[in-house]
């Protein structure tokens, strides 16, 4: 077979005759083909295939799921509305409305504190870049799901109760 | 009168087994292409929690598809963009109609034969009638006024004339090995000549029933090896199967011919397409593999010894359904539980059908199948036949899909340069080297 336009070389390694007539090369194919089909006709149960809805994925503690907001021992926000998630996060999706907060020592709160999952990269700067651990993207949920696009954007509340615990 | 109520079951027959056969295939495509690849295949549909291994999806498909809208490209050519689908659907139907699924079943003293259409030019017809099909997708091609459905349309078309003159030269040498041959004793009387004709299936068929040196079944895939190669190769192309499948060549042109169509004309192509598979196999195994010929066992053979032949065949049926009765039941008791919900019936359920099987064959030994009269057997012989016949038609519509599972697409150069530089030469050194063999003995 030759490759016109092309320089000498370039192309793969000529194929041998055997390959050429492709018969014995196509029967060969069939047999490995013919073999994995019996072989998973006897040994469905050792499938790889995940029957998702029923048995789902365990991905590992460092994954990033859905973000959650952490509490503190009186069950508010423990973010104290720095901004510094919304103004490092890429995607430029975290709003939040600061308001003071009745402590003196604390200083502010979150009013609002909203994210827009679809625009969200789970790239998890915001979490690193909050000083007081108020954000975590450690849930492990992944199934991010609506019927409408405002349901995507979560608020306060939303994220103060996403799954108690994360996955470390 | 009688003569059209024969053709009309015949013809109802035909129909019912090729529809049939396209829900199997289009099931045996999934579940088997899913298990080459080591997954599951489809699982979720379900009549009351009943899924039957998958069974359930092609009709869910077909509900699916009846609802749907029917889009239509805005600069479509209005008649030709409706006619393609139902012009691809027909052709692949009518195909069916010179293929023989049996020699003759006698029903009250009268012997009909089991072809709905006996042509004396039953090859010419078929050759000249699938190529037709072709049309069907050229005009969707082009009446859908969309670059990638012409691009698919002119594939097709150039596919279509480089593999079917090797189709017919492949066929040219089949005809020669079994024109003038003396016609089967058995069949001389019901076929009206004392020597076959090779251009009429039902002749070509009934040719293949001998042996060949005293121990090898007739077949036209013994007498000709290579021009079986050559035709199931032309096959594949003409039904537009992979692994030459370009008229519709997901990477380059999106879907092919059929892009611009959705809804119910979307799967009037889609099922011609498994209709079309039926067809190959059911050419492949008429004009190579005997069609309804059982090796060995020829009608005269199969009436003297119908009683023992029925007998054993009945025990056989409970064995292996017992057997697989047995493996439901096991797999049901391992897998007690396992949902939860109405899926956990379905090994019990399949146990129980296997059983019921088992017992109804067990019911017929009762009736003494040994002893079944002259009737009986000539029955029981047609019968066979027609089985031999199917299962034939299922296993090369499987080689379809597990040659589509195996192998990867050509290229279009590699397509024109196997069907012109070496299957044209090939196909013509087959057809002298038959002619100058069958000159000499
Ligand atoms: S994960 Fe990244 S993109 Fe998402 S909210 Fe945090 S910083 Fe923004
Ligand atoms: S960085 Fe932390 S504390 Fe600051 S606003 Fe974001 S979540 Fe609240």
């Amino acid at each position: 077979m030759s490759f016109e336009g092309l320089p000498k070389g370039s192309c793969a390694k000529k194929t041998s005759f055997r390959d050429s007539i492709y018969f014995w090369e196509i029967v060969r194919g069939l047999g490995v083909t013919i073999g994995h089909l019996v072989y998973n006709i006897f040994h469905t149960s050792e499938m790889p295939t995940l029957q998702y809805p029923e048995e789902k994925k365990i991905y590992s503690d460092r994954f990033r799921g859905r973000h959650r907001l952490m509490k503190r021992e009186d069950g508010s926000p423990r973010c104290v509305a720095c901004q510094m998630c919304a103004t490092v996060c890429p995607a430029d999706c975290i709003n939040i409305d600061a308001a003071e907060h009745p402590d003196s020592e604390i200083e502010k709160f979150p009013e609002t504190f909203v994210i827009d999952l679809l625009r969200c990269v789970y790239c998890g700067l915001c979490e690193e870049a909050c000083p007081c651990d108020a954000i975590r993207l450690d849930t492990g949920i992944y199934e991010i799901a609506a019927d409408s696009r405002d349901k995507f954007v979560v608020d306060k509340e939303f994220l103060l109760n996403d799954r108690e615990h994360g996955s470390y | 009168m009688m003569l059209f109520l024969d053709t009309l079951s015949k013809i109802g027959f035909m129909f019912v087994l090729i529809m049939g056969m396209v829900v199997v295939l289009i099931w045996m495509e999934r579940k088997g292409a899913a298990f080459i690849q080591d997954r599951t295949g489809p699982n979720r549909a379900s009549i009351a929690g009943i899924r039957l291994a998958g069974l359930v999806h092609p009709v869910a498909d077909v509900f699916k598809l009846l609802f749907k809208e029917d889009i239509q490209p805005a600069n479509r050519h209005r008649a030709l963009y409706n006619i393609a689908p139902w012009l691809v659907m027909a052709v692949a139907l009518s195909t069916y109609a010179v293929i023989p699924f049996g020699d003759y079943i006698s029903i009250a003293g009268r012997k009909v034969s089991l072809v709905a259409a006996d042509l004396n030019v039953g090859l010419l017809y078929i050759l000249a009638v699938a190529s037709l099909g072709t049309y069907g997708v050229i005009m969707a091609g082009w009446a859908s006024n969309n670059k990638f459905t012409f691009l698919g349309g002119v594939r097709a078309t150039a596919q279509m004339i480089s593999y079917e003159i090797n189709m017919g030269l492949a066929l040219i040498g089949l005809v020669l090995v079994f024109s003038s041959q003396a016609t089967p004793e058995h069949l001389r009387e019901f076929l009206g000549a004392d020597f076959l004709s090779g251009l009429r299936l039902t002749h070509l068929v009934a040719g293949q029933g001998d042996l060949l040196w005293g121990f090898l079944p007739k077949w036209g895939v013994v007498v000709q090896p290579l021009g079986f190669l050559l035709f199931i190769t032309a096959v594949f192309a003409e039904t537009n199967r992979n692994p030459f499948d370009l008229p519709e060549g997901e990477s380059e042109i999106v879907a092919g011919y059929h892009l611009e169509y959705s809804s119910m004309k979307f799967a009037l192509f889609f099922m011609a397409e498994y209709a079309h598979m039926v067809i190959g196999a059911a050419l492949v195994a008429t004009f190579y593999f005997g069609g309804y010929q059982v090796p060995w066992l020829p009608r005269p053979v199969l009436e003297a010894h119908a009683g023992s032949l029925l007998t054993i065949k009945l025990i056989g049926v409970v064995i292996i359904s017992m057997i697989f009765s047995l493996l439901f039941f096991r797999r049901a008791q391992r897998e007690k539980g396992k949902f939860g919900d109405a899926r956990d019936r379905e090994p019990g359920l399949g146990g129980a059908l296997w059983l019921i099987v088992a017992l109804g064959a067990l019911g017929g030994l009762v009736l003494k199948p040994w002893g079944i009269g002259a009737d009986g057997a000539s029955l029981f012989a047609s019968l066979i036949q027609v089985g031999a016949f199917v299962v034939k038609l299922v296993f090369f519509a499987w080689l379809f899909i597990w040659v589509r599972w195996t192998l990867p697409r050509f290229r279009y150069d590699q397509l024109m340069a196997l069907g012109w530089k070496v299957m044209l030469p090939l196909g013509l050194a087959n057809l002298v080297v038959t002619a100058v063999v069958l000159a000499m003995v």
